[in-house]
């Protein structure tokens, strides 16, 4: 039951972003440009993907375990500090900078645009540049990634 | 006006999967955690076929004519790999992107996520301005 979860929740999350508009960069860009002609699409799917996950999360989280696993996996950390900062910075210029967050460069790869392509594989190379900067302390490795 | 119909139900199927992933296997819905930890690991299985669930929805929905294939990224291709790096760092050392804080995060009333939000968001609309107002580049 796990790997249909997993595939099929994935595949319901790619429907929303293709379905939305948000595989394509002009659609994001014009989302951020507030200065140009604005595009509002992305605040509608914003607001009502959180719409749902504002009001279902307590709910969810009242139970003392997911259906098809022995606990809830959560990031356990609450302070803000500078890597957090700093991280969304960067992350916020990438996103500025194409049009791209993760999701949608992924459920817009098979689209076949070479741009994107180069675009997942400056991620990959990114995220693994991460590894070379000093280890997590002990704090931050209860953190775990969302 | 009229209502955004595809945004509205985009991201109501976004929240839907979201919470979803969480009741069934009690994960979070980060993508840039997911996308990483398939590669390097552990528990790789189920975050491949979620992957795959996203690669197949591309793959499936962009042969619809009433959802149309986006046009190609503006930019030139070395943008597109500066970019993507950029993307990589700061998804891994903030501990997410817009799915993991935006949605999820937020939707758990995270401090952290919340605030991750705010500067991803403040931080590409201060982008956007600068390259398409100030140095009128990719204008």
């Amino acid at each position: 039951m796990r790997p249909f979860v997993a595939l099929s929740m994935g595949f319901l999350f790619g429907v929303g972003l293709a379905l939305s508009g948000m595989t394509d960069t002009h659609k994001v860009i014009g989302f951020l440009d507030v200065a140009g002609s604005w595009d509002s699409d992305l605040l509608w799917v914003m607001g009502s993907a959180l719409a749902v996950s504002f009001g279902l999360t307590p709910l969810i989280l009242k139970r003392s375990a997911p259906v098809f696993a022995a606990t809830f996996s959560l990031p356990a950390r609450s302070d803000i500090d500078t890597r957090l900062v700093f991280g969304a910075v960067l992350f916020g210029c990438g996103w500025g900078l194409f049009g791209y967050c993760p999701g949608p460069a992924i459920v817009a790869l098979p689209v076949g645009d070479t741009s994107t392509l180069v675009f997942v594989a400056g991620m990959i190379l990114g995220m693994g540049l991460t590894q070379l900067t000093p280890p997590p302390t002990a704090e931050q490795a209860g953190n775990q990634p969302v | 006006m009229s209502l955004p119909l595809f945004p509205i139900l985009g991201g109501l199927l976004i929240g839907t999967a979201s919470m979803g992933l969480l009741l069934l296997l009690g994960r979070v819905a980060g993508i840039s955690g997911i996308f990483w930890a398939a590669i390097t690991g552990p528990d790789r299985g189920w975050r491949w076929l979620f992957i795959t669930g996203l690669l197949l929805a591309g793959l499936t929905l962009h042969s619809f004519d009433s959802v149309p294939i986006p046009d190609a990224p503006a930019g030139p291709i070395w943008l597109a790999g500066f970019a993507g790096v950029l993307v990589g760092v700061g998804t891994r050392i903030g501990s997410g992107c817009t799915s993991g804080h935006g949605v999820c995060g937020i939707g758990r009333r995270s401090q952290r996520s919340f605030t991750a939000t705010l500067v991803f968001m403040g931080t590409g609309i201060a982008i956007v301005y600068l390259t398409r107002h100030v140095l009128s580049w990719l204008a």
